[in-house]
């Protein structure tokens, strides 16, 4: 008998043993569901999966009476224009400053401490500032996004660019590059590639931010939409609307792995990553 | 004029002395090997070269002028390791030195000046022997091809000196002479003159025109760190192989020392 650590799935095995904890949490969900409606057909809390099918096709093909809009397309749209807006500008601002930071030790030595700190203020302590000084708009969700990001992107790129090997930066300059080419051709494609791995982490909690500012104020917005109908007891919206969302930064997330694997394969080959 | 030459030349890291009374001359051509115990400040010596080490005292001079404190494109350098770049394949890896000075704001060149720069790079890549491998990235070559990159990257601005530090202590014993008959064959070709730290005395016999021995001429028991290694040898090898009394020579001199233990 093989040790336990040396055993490995077979492909198909893979699959299955994958899917099988789904199917678990799925079953369960059912049959918690059926004995409340048993009980109560208007039950709210545990609805069917038809009906939760129902709803969300309604709330994805109707348009509301009110807005003239498809509510499910206006909420997605919404939210995933400030969450991309939002990650954007903190990609941006990240690699920048990550960059500076991390290639110039005179800069590093100004900014380091204040990055610091400012990545350890909660973002959502001084989300009421944001209202204040940014209004209710737009502006005010997206500004909550890039303070909570930010910081983390700026601190993990900087501390990457500070491990690349000494070597790589000598070698460099005795090949006649200055300070600024040494940024530009040895540093920055270098961060690049980790920038799009730190952001797929950083995306779990540009959505957190992202539905936080909208249950507080928003007029539409996926989380918004959920902590509207909450006041009904609206499983049936709820639940489809957290599974929508779920699939999204599932897809985010897979964007940002496939496009960094296509495009650079040395860095994934570096980081010793299994496929 | 010789091309290299040290006076008086120290190294200290507050009261610890690790090279004192270093004076010696180079002339261009030269082949110099370098080997000593660990820690003895070989290193630290190629650092001084290259410009990472501030010097102590004394002075170092290359033509005549002394050693800028920061690497240049009159020294390469080839490490033991991550000595290539690894998001450049082997053609963009050597093509970047000409790149680097041909453009001085992007760092990247187009149209003719890339042609020449691509030409350029292709006749070093050939004289290493990777011109099959010129899309690889350095992750998909082996170590000894890595360093043939290296190589090649390094004698694409035709320095004054080349460094090698360990450059082959990483390589199989067949790679190694292979590379050691490229490094030759280079260095004849090219007239280059090469400082090597080697941990290999054979290595340092096989190629070098001089070998240099570092190590401590005086040592405190009760203060390890006050005197300083320095060139205790500086063997001129004509016959390329290490005369049979070497060590009857060496301990001749009536200095029985910890490099004499390792190397011999």
């Amino acid at each position: 008998m093989k040790r336990l650590i040396n055993l490995t799935p077979s492909r198909g095995g893979r699959w299955l043993l994958g899917l099988l904890p789904f199917l678990v949490v799925a079953m369960v969900y059912l049959s918690l569901s059926n004995a409340r409606l048993a009980e109560n057909p208007n039950d709210r809390l545990l609805p069917a999966p038809a009906t939760m099918a129902n709803t969300f096709y309604t709330m994805a093909s109707e348009e509301n009476q009110r807005t003239g809009q498809i509510v499910l397309w206006a909420d997605t749209f919404a939210s995933l224009e400030r969450l991309l807006i939002g990650v954007a500008i903190s990609a941006l601002i990240g690699l920048s400053v990550g960059l500076i930071n991390g290639g110039l030790p005179l800069i590093r030595a100004k900014f380091s401490p204040l990055v610091t700190v400012i990545s350890l203020i909660p973002p959502m302590a001084i989300l009421p500032i944001l209202f204040i000084a940014f209004g209710t708009g737009e502006a005010a969700k997206i500004a909550l996004i890039v303070i909570g990001v930010t910081p983390f992107l700026i601190r993990d790129l900087q501390g990457h660019a500070l491990r690349l090997p000494d070597e790589q930066l000598i070698k460099a300059q005795t090949l006649g590059g200055n300070s600024w080419q040494v940024l530009t051709r040895v540093l920055l494609p270098q961060l690049t590639p980790r920038l799009l791995n730190a952001t797929r982490l950083a995306l779990g909690t540009a959505w957190l931010f992202l539905i936080a500012a909208e249950a507080i104020a928003a007029q539409e917005g996926l989380g918004y939409r959920i902590f509207l109908v909450r006041r009904y007891l609206s499983m049936d919206v709820i639940l489809p609307y957290v599974a929508w969302i779920t699939l999204l930064a599932f897809l985010l997330d897979q964007l940002l792995a496939r496009t960094s694997r296509i495009a650079f394969p040395w860095y994934h080959a570096e980081e010793g990553d299994k496929p | 004029m010789s091309l290299l030459e040290a006076k008086r030349l120290e190294k200290h890291y507050g009261d610890h002395v690790v090279l004192e009374r270093l004076d010696f001359r180079v002339e261009a051509g030269d082949f110099v090997t370098l080997v000593g115990a660990s820690g003895c400040g070989k290193t630290t010596f190629l650092k001084m070269l290259l410009g990472t080490e501030r010097i102590s005292r004394g002075s170092l001079t290359l033509d005549q002028r002394p050693i800028p404190e920061e690497p240049g494109p009159d020294r390469g350098v080839v490490f033991q390791k991550y000595s290539v770049f690894p998001h450049l394949t082997v053609l963009g890896n050597v093509m970047i030195a000409e790149e680097l000075s041909q453009s001085r704001w992007l760092g990247k060149s187009f149209g003719t000046a890339r042609r020449q720069a691509r030409d350029k790079a292709m006749a070093r890549i050939e004289e290493v022997g990777l011109a099959n491998a010129l899309g690889k990235y350095p992750h998909e070559l082996s170590g000894g091809m890595q360093q043939r990159l290296a190589i090649a990257q390094a004698l694409m601005m035709r320095p004054r000196i080349l460094l090698l530090d360990e450059p082959f202590g990483a390589l199989d014993p067949g790679i190694r002479q292979d590379m050691h008959e490229l490094i030759l064959t280079l260095w004849k070709e090219q007239q280059l003159t090469i400082f090597m730290i080697t941990h290999d005395l054979k290595e340092a016999f096989a190629l070098g025109t001089r070998l240099w021995v570092f190590d401590k001429l005086r040592h405190d028991p009760q203060a390890p760190e006050a005197f300083g290694a320095t060139i205790t040898y500086d063997l001129p090898i004509g016959e390329r192989q290490p005369p049979a009394d070497l060590s009857a020579r060496l301990s001749e001199r009536g200095l029985k020392t910890l490099t004499q233990e390792t190397l011999l």
